[in-house]
């Protein structure tokens, strides 16, 4: 592996490395010359492919790929939609990105856009980020001063404009359909797949929905090749056939209970241990640490003794997490109790559960309430029986919900319970010595009466 | 032919349908839960209470690959070789949690919820649910919500399908109905002020048809809201005499009370909805000033009283007054059906073969209406004006209409009879004045008026409910009811009257007489034999006679 050298963040820190006069005098907006009316665009997508850049919104998946799901000879309009919705609790990556480098996002969107033969783009950002969006609109209001965007963009005869919209910021904004939606004035609701947004997407036209530090990857791997992109990373496992390498620079959002908390870039593979020490400076005051999450909430939980695994695509499934999701790094020092954990987990996600499928409108609300009662010191140990129930059925069953939040919600319930059973059955204990041992069912009938 | 296996079981569909799982499901007998999925309405696919096994059979090797998820049925297509499991583990399993699920919060007030016995969640649960229940939340009492001047929603019992959201949407085009909040706190609602107060209430024409999707007992109709269990009720299949749409519909009853109207599927006219004027338009079934004696003109008194008369003997009455009367008319409603009105026309013309055969007033109220999804209200206000028309020009020899008959015929006539059965006011004074010099003047009619006050015969006669027969709508779709309820005592409906008055013996049989009408007239010859539920159309002969005669000609 090459040596390691930061370009998604080489900018950030810079005086003013928001605008269009700084990100160019550090070789800015070369990228997309050299590919605007100079590469077809389906060599444009090929080389994407070929880079094996994965998309970083969470599921990872293969972004060239993603777009040969268009289909081909459409008559258009085909919509790129940028996923700035970035809401997974631990997660700031992207708003890193868009607050002190937008530029790079628009240039690889530009790219990304022209790819996919998309004339007409969408930016979609959530509302909290106020920064962000006041950036941002301001590096879109100097490309089109600059030419860099509307027609005949570069001196080519491509044409595009991107419309940054605000979300009003929901989890499920970021869910690439509900996304959708949502631009489309609508509750964001996800929808039923098939049809898939390549096919039918914003306002049923073919759409491309990608994550915004997907698109500044794009930009790179074409101001540096694609052997520079496969350098960095890792290539796949030859004893998994389904995994295809996780390649590339990867910005890590450190958080929790660390010495020095921020977003860092490093290559993919980095493993958790190395990010602690090497970036995040260890643990805050000497303490030792119990639990980390790999990638935002949904991603499920590793025990101090798994530190050694690695962040890359695969590496958190092998320690029982769902993946690597946003990357983002919440670490847990000795003194967090796991029902702590728990319960402002599920909390989060029946909040943001939109309410349309019902395993998880009324699962994860069952599941808050459960851990509510627990952590209130009336607990029973058949709580616990039930909370992995209630996980293994609200979305570990596929096919469960429409989209993957009851998934993203069901994860560290079921991967706590298995690594910190113990822990939550003293807990348990502890705090209702009396009642924990009942396990007497309520019977049925009792619904029935009058209440 | 596609070929599909549900269960182990291969059932041939045609090749241009397109039908989901559970439709198909249904072919092979097996029932798929369902909540969201309406026929009618869009699919979202988000109860989950559908959720089967699919794969798919290769054609070449016979293999079955099976997908490792559930999929929704709802949403499913069921192509050639596509197979469905319905009676797995996995999908019993996946039911129990649903189930289990939407009774965490739903209050389960069974005992008073209006769609008690008629309850998806609740037969669900008994088939599909878990013996135990094990969520500890305490369900509580249902909280109600004003949405409308006729529809409340009781807000607990809610199971989310927005199958109410989608038909305002997407079926009456107004679009009142919305979610409200996110995860378990969303709720259906209406916009409101700040206040609470209703902005833009549920009040399109269509609004009751919500109660009748709702799954569960979340939407209540007000005007049905603890009137009466849904166990007690008969229901009775009927059509609708509100307008010349002539929905099919069902007509609900308990000893001969009707407590309610609702759309029967009819996919030529009104698919699964109907209107809110027809909906509710049963009141006069049960109007206190419903005429209820039979009652003759006093021919001795001359101030012009009246004397009650016994049914049993009225026949021989009216065969003296009117045959003594001279020329005769007679007026057809098109409140009439088909066998009525062919029967009095049979009656009147048996005692004057030249008697004039006219068609009553035809209501017209407004334009018509129509709906985002095709569904029209017509101006039209009663069931039969094509049936009746048929039957009038059939006697006739032409159509005259009601102004005519006053103005151009009614003055040469001795004796006249005309048959009523609007809801309203339908004829003025001066009308009646028209028929002043009528020796025997028989009105049948179910309200009093200015010709019921002139009438040297009173006849109560029936509604909607009570008749026996056929009405042809505004597409020439013949429909076939019986009678919903029993007249009220005293009233003898005019099927059974006219049935006696044209020598029929015992009780009046509307079949009987359609097979004499269909093979007399034309116009009905598509009605010979058994009429389906959802009717017959009429113009398929038509146009086919037209054909031959075209064909004949050129040949």
């Amino acid at each position: 592996m090459a040596e390691f050298e930061p370009v998604l963040l080489a900018n950030v820190g810079k005086d003013e490395s928001w605008t269009r006069r700084v990100y160019e005098e550090t070789g800015g907006y070369q990228a997309v010359r050299k590919v605007l009316g100079k590469i077809a665009p389906k060599d444009v997508a090929e080389t994407v492919k070929a880079s094996g850049l994965r998309g970083r919104g969470g599921a990872g998946f293969p972004t060239g790929l993603k777009w040969t799901f268009l289909p081909q000879n459409h008559p258009g309009p085909i919509y790129f939609c940028l996923n700035a919705d970035e809401s997974e609790p631990g997660t700031f990556n992207n708003r890193v990105l868009m607050e002190d480098d937008p530029h790079q996002v628009l240039e690889g969107m530009m790219i990304s856009c022209y790819a996919t033969n998309c004339k007409t783009a969408y930016y979609f950002m959530r509302c909290e980020y106020p920064l962000a969006y006041k950036r941002t609109l301001n590096a879109i209001k100097e490309c089109y001063a600059a030419g860099y965007l509307g027609k005949n963009i570069f001196g080519s005869d491509y044409s595009l404009d991107i419309f940054l919209h605000r979300g009003a910021g929901a989890y499920i904004c970021g869910e690439e359909t509900g996304l959708i939606e949502s631009l489309e004035g609508k509750r964001a609701w996800p929808r039923i797949k098939p049809p898939f947004p390549a096919v039918e997407g914003a306002f049923r036209k073919p759409t491309v929905v990608n994550n915004v530090e997907t698109a500044a990857c794009v930009k790179h791997i074409f101001d540096r090749g694609v052997d520079w992109f496969k350098s960095i990373g890792v290539p796949p496992d030859p004893n998994n056939p389904r995994d295809a390498g996780s390649y590339g620079p990867k910005l890590y959002c450190l958080s929790g209970h660390i010495n020095k908390p921020g977003c860092y870039e490093a290559p993919l593979g980095i493993t958790v241990t190395d990010l602690i020490e090497k970036y995040g400076g260890g643990i805050w005051k000497g303490r030792k640490a119990k639990a980390c999450i790999p990638g935002g909430i949904s991603m499920g939980i590793l025990k101090a003794d798994e530190f050694h695994c690695p962040l890359d695509f695969n590496g958190p499934g092998k320690f029982g997490c769902l993946g690597l999701g946003t990357a983002a790094v919440v670490v847990m020092d000795e003194t967090v109790q796991m029902v702590d954990y728990l319960m402002n987990s599920a909390r989060f996600f029946s909040h943001e559960s939109c309410g349309q499928c019902t395993p998880c409108r009324e699962g994860t609300s069952w599941a808050t309430k459960l851990l509510t009662r627990i952590k209130a010191g009336k607990g029973r140990l058949k709580d616990l029986d039930l909370l992995a129930e209630i996980g293994d059925t609200i979305g570990i069953m596929p096919g469960t919900t429409i989209c993957g939040l009851a998934d993203g919600a069901a994860w560290p319930l079921k991967n706590t319970l298995k690594k910190y059973r113990g822990e939550l059955e003293e807990y348990i204990k502890r705090t209702n010595p009396d009642g924990w041992a009942n396990t007497e069912p309520v019977r049925a009938l009792q619904l029935l009466s009058i209440h | 032919m596609p070929v599909v296996i549900v269960d182990g079981k291969e059932v041939e569909i045609g090749a241009n349908e397109r039908l989901n799982g559970i439709q198909v499901a249904r072919r092979v007998g097996a029932e798929v839960p369902h909540y969201c999925w309406h026929p009618g309405l869009s699919v979202v696919a988000s109860c989950r209470m559908c959720l089967v096994e699919c794969g798919q059979k290769d054609a070449a090797t016979g293999k079955i690959a099976m997908q490792p998820r559930l999929v929704p049925a709802c949403q499913t297509p069921a192509k050639d070789g596509t197979v469905f499991v319905t009676n797995s583990q996995k999908v019993i399993d996946a039911r129990a949690m649903v189930e289990e699920d939407l009774l965490l919060r739903h209050p389960v007030d069974c005992p008073i919820c209006d769609k008690a016995g008629e309850c998806s969640l609740q037969d669900y649960h008994f088939e599909h649910g878990r013996e135990s229940r094990r969520a500890d939340i305490q369900p509580f009492t249902s909280r109600r919500r004003d949405l409308g001047d006729t529809v409340t929603l009781f807000v607990d019992r809610c199971v989310m399908c927005t199958r109410c959201v989608r038909f305002t949407r997407e079926i009456s085009g107004t679009s009142e109905l919305m979610v409200i909040n996110r995860g378990a706190h969303e709720e259906i609602d209406v916009f409101r002020y700040e206040n609470g107060e209703i902005h833009f209430p549920l009040e399109n024409k269509l609004s009751g048809n919500v109660c009748d999707l709702c799954p569960v007992g979340a939407l209540g109709d007000k005007d049905f809201l603890y009137k009466q269990r849904v166990w007690f009720m008969k229901s009775h299949d009927n059509v609708c005499a509100g307008c010349s749409t002539g929905c099919s519909i069902k007509v609900e009853e308990n000893q001969d009370h009707v407590y309610r109207l609702k759309p029967r599927e009819n996919p030529h006219i009104n698919t699964w909805w109907m209107c809110d004027e027809g909906r509710y338009d049963w009141k006069h079934v049960h109007d206190p000033n419903r005429l209820l004696e039979l009652r003759r003109k006093s021919t001795t008194s001359s101030n012009g009283d009246y004397s009650n008369l016994d049914w049993h003997l009225l026949p021989a009455e009216l065969d003296k007054s009117l045959k003594a009367a001279g020329k005769l008319g007679v007026v057809l409603s098109p409140h009439l059906t088909v066998e009525e009105a062919y029967l009095l026309a049979k009656y009147v013309r048996g005692l004057d073969p030249n008697a004039v055969v006219a068609m009553g007033p035809i209501p017209v109220e407004g334009k018509d209406e129509k709906f985002k999804n095709g569904f029209v209200i017509h101006s039209e206000k009663c069931p039969n004006r094509r049936g009746v028309e048929a039957v009038a020009a059939y006697f006739a020899g032409k159509l005259i209409s009601w102004e005519d008959f006053l103005n151009d015929q009614a003055a040469s006539l001795g004796g006249v009879w005309i048959s009523g059965g609007y809801k309203s006011a339908w004829h003025t004074d001066a009308d009646a004045a028209k028929l002043a010099g009528v020796k025997t003047l028989v009105v049948h009619d179910c309200f009093a008026s200015p010709l019921w006050n002139a009438a040297t015969f009173q006849l109560p006669g029936g509604t909607f409910a009570e008749r026996e027969g056929s009405y042809v709508n505004y597409q020439d779709r013949l429909q076939s009811f019986r009678w919903a309820i029993r007249a009220p005592a005293g009233v003898k409906v005019e099927g059974q009257l006219f049935w006696q008055l044209t020598g029929g013996s015992g009780l009046f049989r509307a079949k009987q007489v359609l097979a004499d009408v269909s093979r007399e007239i034309g116009y009905f010859s598509a009605a010979m034999g058994d009429i389906p539920e959802v009717g017959v159309d009429l113009k398929v002969n038509q146009l086919a006679a037209a054909g031959q005669q075209l064909a004949g000609a050129a040949t």
